[in-house]
């Protein structure tokens, strides 16, 4: 019986895992270096805040995976031999495999700065870092807390601590928050939020080093900017880095990232790499050499089970989506939509007047074709707008079949009237919003 | 803000603990007066006089009246004593007008033994009680069976043994309309009209150092939350490191006090009498001068309980308009027909019904006393009784085929109103294992089986009661009685399974035991809504990551996540529709929608989750 062995148990690998198992027999077995059980990564902030206990972050109960016939093993693997196929672990163990996929994630990213190993300055991945983080913020004392890097783990860990009553300032080296995804007006509704939270933003702003105390621990840090700050914890979240310093100097093919084909194929035979550890050595047009988030990383396990289950199979997403939650305000964007407007593309944007809540189309100015969508505080049906770009339907369309795409609850205030009202004003259009139709929305005839 | 917080808590505390102290302040004294008064409400004139004279004499007898007691637990000690001697009283008294006398036993003993043989007859009855019919005909009935023709005693002894038992039967009987039964409800009305003390005499000011402080303290307490949890969204920080919520000491605690209450409510209402006196000037708004039983002291605690937690819900969900409806429909439910017209009803002599409740969660709807009250109450009642059985034939399948099971148990039910409001707190303690939905499965569809064969039993009791009133062995059928199976259903189900276990595990098994594992209603209501509904929550195309949060806070135990991140809409017998797990979804993921149903668009798990392209075209081919 074949064996197909993964390595990593986050969402990448054990997608892989489930996918190979329903498409066939073979033996399979996942390491991890991690935790005993897959969890969802993007839940650990919810431990911390006491929203959830750890175990709810499992998405299977701890029987599935015999029941499954998937072998999870905990260990480290320190190396692995191509040729005899064969994996070493630290310690000292050998296993074999006849297929391997490589779905090793990711890890903080460190630049270098002074101090940047000092006890109190961490990043936030993996479970260690969760549990390290609650060492650090609970075991000594903490009411100020510095972040370095405005992106989604800098926001979240920002929730975290502002949840625990730890005042946080938070450097952002762009002159905005995220600001090579959100375009500036959503990105000055998610600052204002955050200034309201009490968050202290700094633009501009990049971590010079971090100061020690006597301990070793973190005692202040000194911004770009020569000003010192006191503070008992640093949050590292600048990005993250495929995790692949034990596969360096092998006969692998590494830059960044693992480098793949379209198939998910690495330079060794039957080995695979996927999830946030692997590198297109062809970038997908209009995406990113190396992807990052869960749902990429799904996709990819989707698809190089079907491989490995002999339907050679290219990783093909489809339209681009994403969602996140910057502490009260929920996120969501669909298509392509860039930080700046590029060269072909106008846009349309509107704004509630509580400024929380917003929506953003960006359209092809020639040919009208609607092209992506962000919004905030509202939330939008995926395969409403997943339709939408797949017909290259106009933004005349989308405006028109508004009500469709909603996705709020029940009751919630609908803004479409006023959205489209304001959008025939600018454009001069006479758009007339359909009423909401579950013939539409479901597909039906 | 944080102070105020504190001191809120503090009144809280203060006024929680005069309730419990309260139980043990006050004097326990019966007197003859106050038995008149007591069982003077009896409508036949002469029966309080009798029951009231009995009970005095035999009180005298058991030194006991006029006697202070200390507490309600020393007084109710002599109340199994008093009642059963003061029917032993009465029997006698009746056995001496109307029974057969130790004279006439002797009599009969002389006729029908004769030479050490039995040679018992009716003859030998007759010619005893030649003059007196009634006695004839009453131990004809009784003591045929022991006639020579039908039983032949070897020893005489034996036959003395039957008949004896026989008539202490037949004498013992004659004054049973007058006997007090020592039961929970005897019990409490006795220790209620003899309790004195600090709270029968300042009952409003009790009123306001309990349910008043309670209140207050508790708005104190979370009022500022509006401020202090900071703006509107989800804000469940620290729901698991806090020992209230996290099956923690405080949650112990608020288990056993719940658990206490419980248990002396259903089982031991006198003891709680002093609790039932502090609201008595709340039930005299609704009839003057009149006494708060057990059921009013429920009804106000449970009532006040969501009113109060049902401003938390308002303030805790503020941003979700879903949440506001609802809440605000479950707590006028309770307010207008659970609490205020079961209390107004009775005032126009209409029976107490809550005109919302129904069958089966409403088990007594076809029980003799209550079929007969409706019919009893003239037209109106007669329309009540229709619209009950309209409400859980017609309008309940209905209303779930087009909204969901959720317009009941989280839009009007009482007991998903307790759970939605007091019980929030703790909705994430439910058991998500898929072992708990096995057992789950088990135990509502058992318990809606049992609801079903015990109103079969009970309609062919009630059925029998009002066409053939003279019918013997109305309750009988297949060799059970109603009463029995009843009686059962209401132990076992009625009281321990959803009041002591339903409420009083919200700290432990999370707010909706009961209607999760017990209520047939809802068990009834899941098949329509798993099998005939159009409502659904729907899973947003691919946009799961599988946090957890749904399932976490999800009250009935259905592991959301488990469809959500395959893509697939839930549809789920036992969802009640809270909409909790779309209010928690950090991505927009859920909601619950009602919309049409064609070619299993509904509830399957689409082949490929929305977003792989190159799988859902290699499958296409």
């Amino acid at each position: 019986m074949e064996h197909v062995v993964i390595i990593g148990n986050g969402i990448s690998g054990v997608t892989a895992a489930r996918h190979i198992r329903k498409l066939s027999n073979k033996r399979i077995t996942i390491f991890s270096v991690e935790t005993d059980y897959f969890f969802s990564r993007t839940a650990l902030m919810y431990v911390y805040m006491g929203h959830m206990k750890f175990e709810h972050t499992q998405p299977y109960e701890n029987w599935f995976w015999a029941k499954n016939r998937i072998e999870l093993k905990k260990g480290f693997v320190e190396s692995i031999d191509y040729s005899s196929k064969k994996l070493s672990l630290s310690g000292g163990d050998q296993f074999t495999y006849d297929k391997l996929i490589l779905a090793v994630g990711s890890k903080p990213n460190k630049f270098g700065w002074p101090g940047q190993n000092l006890k109190g300055v961490q990043g936030l991945y993996s479970k260690q870092d969760l549990d390290l983080m609650e060492e650090n913020t609970s075991r000594h004392k903490v009411d100020r807390a510095v972040i370095v890097g405005g992106g989604l783990i800098g926001v979240e860990m920002a929730e975290m601590l502002h949840s625990r009553n730890i005042s946080v300032s938070f450097f952002v080296r762009e002159d905005r928050f995220w600001g090579n995804v959100l375009p500036l007006k959503e990105a000055a509704i998610v600052e204002e939020h955050l200034i309201k939270k009490g968050v202290d933003l700094r633009f501009n702003t990049e971590l010079k080093e971090i100061i020690s105390d006597e301990n070793g621990r973190v005692k202040a840090v000194i911004a770009s900017t020569g000003e010192e700050l006191a503070c008992q914890f640093v949050g590292l979240t600048t990005g993250v880095s495929p995790n692949i310093d034990f596969l360096k100097d092998s006969d692998l093919e590494t830059e960044e990232g693992i480098v793949v084909n379209q198939f998910l194929e690495t330079n060794q035979t039957d080995v695979y790499s996927i999830g946030d550890c692997a590198q297109f050595s062809k970038p997908l047009a209009g995406r990113k050499k190396i992807e990052q988030v869960w749902y990429t990383g799904r996709i990819m396990g989707e698809t190089v089970a079907q491989t490995i289950c002999g339907n050679k199979l290219a990783y093909k997403p489809g339209h681009w989506f994403n969602s996140a939650k910057f502490f009260d305000i929920e996120y969501q964007t669909y298509g392509c939509l860039n930080s700046m407007l590029q060269e072909d593309e106008t846009n349309f944007y509107w704004e509630h007047k509580n400024g929380k809540m917003c929506m953003h189309f960006v359209f092809d100015k020639a040919s009208r074709k609607f092209l992506g969508l962000n919004t905030l505080g509202i939330r939008i049906r995926h395969e409403v707008m997943d339709r939408h770009l797949d017909a290259d339907a106009t933004i005349d369309k989308v405006m028109e079949q508004l009500k469709d795409a909603n996705f709020d609850p029940e009751f919630y205030r609908l803004y479409e009237d006023e959205i489209v009202a304001k959008f025939n004003q600018e454009q001069g259009t006479k758009i007339t919003v359909k009423k909401r139709s579950w013939k539409r929305i479901l597909g039906l005839g | 803000m944080k102070n105020l917080r504190n001191i809120g808590l503090v009144i809280f505390l203060g006024g929680f603990s005069i309730f419990i102290t309260s139980l043990f302040v006050g004097t326990y004294k019966i007197s003859e007066d106050k038995l008149k008064a007591l069982y003077d409400a009896t409508e036949e004139i002469d029966k309080g006089d009798t029951i009231a004279g009995s009970l005095t004499k035999t009180a005298i007898e058991l030194h006991i009246l006029d006697k202070e007691f200390s507490n309600q637990f020393s007084f109710s000690s002599h109340l199994s004593d008093l009642f059963n001697k003061s029917n032993a009283v009465i029997a006698e008294s009746f056995a001496e007008k109307d029974g057969i006398t130790a004279n006439e036993v002797e009599k009969i003993y002389d006729l029908a033994i004769v030479d050490g043989k039995v040679i018992y007859s009716k003859d030998v009855v007759e010619r005893v009680f030649f003059d007196n019919n009634k006695k004839q005909k009453l131990l004809i009935a009784n003591t045929s069976w022991m006639f020579k023709e039908s039983k032949s005693y070897e020893k005489v002894a034996d036959f003395k043994k039957d008949f004896e038992k026989k008539l202490k039967g037949i004498n013992g009987k004659l004054g049973e309309k007058y006997f007090v039964w020592d039961n929970k409800y005897s019990r409490f009305d006795l220790v209620k009209a003899s309790s004195n003390g600090p709270i029968t005499d300042n009952k409003g000011l009790f009123l306001f150092l309990t349910f008043g402080l309670c209140i207050i303290g508790t708005l104190m307490y979370i009022l500022p939350g509006a401020i202090l949890m900071g703006g509107p969204g989800i804000k469940n920080n620290g729901v698991y490191h806090d020992p209230a919520t996290n099956r923690g000491w405080i949650g112990i605690l608020a288990f056993l006090f719940l658990i206490f209450f419980y248990i002396l409510l259903y089982f031991y209402p006198w003891l709680i009498v002093p609790w039932t006196s502090i609201v008595d000037p709340f039930k005299g708004l609704f009839i003057e001068g009149a006494s708060a039983s057990q059921w009013f002291l429920y009804g106000t605690l449970y009532t006040v309980s969501m009113c109060v937690m049902g401003i938390r819900m308002f303030i805790k969900y503020r941003h979700n308009r879903y949440q506001i409806v609802r809440t605000a429909s479950v707590l006028s439910f309770q307010i207008i027909f659970a609490f205020l017209l079961v209390e107004i009803l009775p005032l126009f002599d209409l029976p107490a019904m809550d005109l919302k409740n129904a069958w089966p969660l409403d088990y007594d709807m076809f029980f003799d006393w209550n079929v007969k009250g409706h019919f009893d109450s003239g037209t109106v009642g007669i329309f009540m009784f229709v619209w009950g059985v309209v409400l859980s034939v017609i309008v309940i399948p209905v209303m779930v085929y087009f909204y969901g099971k959720r317009w009941y148990c989280s839009w009007v039910c009482g007991c998903g109103g307790l759970a939605e409001t007091l019980g929030d707190p703790y909705r994430q303690l439910s058991d998500k294992r898929l072992i708990t939905w096995k057992i789950e499965r088990w135990m509502i569809y058992g318990v809606f089986l049992f609801a079903i064969i015990m109103t079969i039993f009970s309609g062919y009791h009630s059925y029998n009661e009002v066409n053939y009133p003279e019918m013997s062995g109305k309750d009988v059928l297949f060799g059970m009685s109603a009463y029995n199976i009843r009686e059962w259903y209401g132990f076992l189900i009625g009281s321990i399974f959803a009041g002591v276990i339903g409420t009083g595990f919200y700290p432990i098994l999370g707010n909706r035991a009961w209607c999760r594992f017990g209520c047939p209603l809802a068990a009834y209501m899941g098949i329509v809504q798993r099998f005939k509904s159009r409502f659904r929550i729907t899973t947003n195309g691919g946009q799961c990551i599988s946090c957890g949060n749904c399932s976490t806070y999800c009250e009935q135990g259905i592991d959301v996540r488990a469809y959500a991140q395959k893509g697939q809409n839930i549809i789920r017998a036992s969802c009640v529709g809270c909409g909790v797990c779309s209010a928690v979804c950090p991505r927009g993921v859920l909601n619950l929608e009602n919309a049409p149903n064609t070619d299993g668009s509904r509830m399957e798990a689409p082949e490929v989750i929305l977003g792989n392209e190159g799988l859902k075209e290699f499958l296409n081919k």
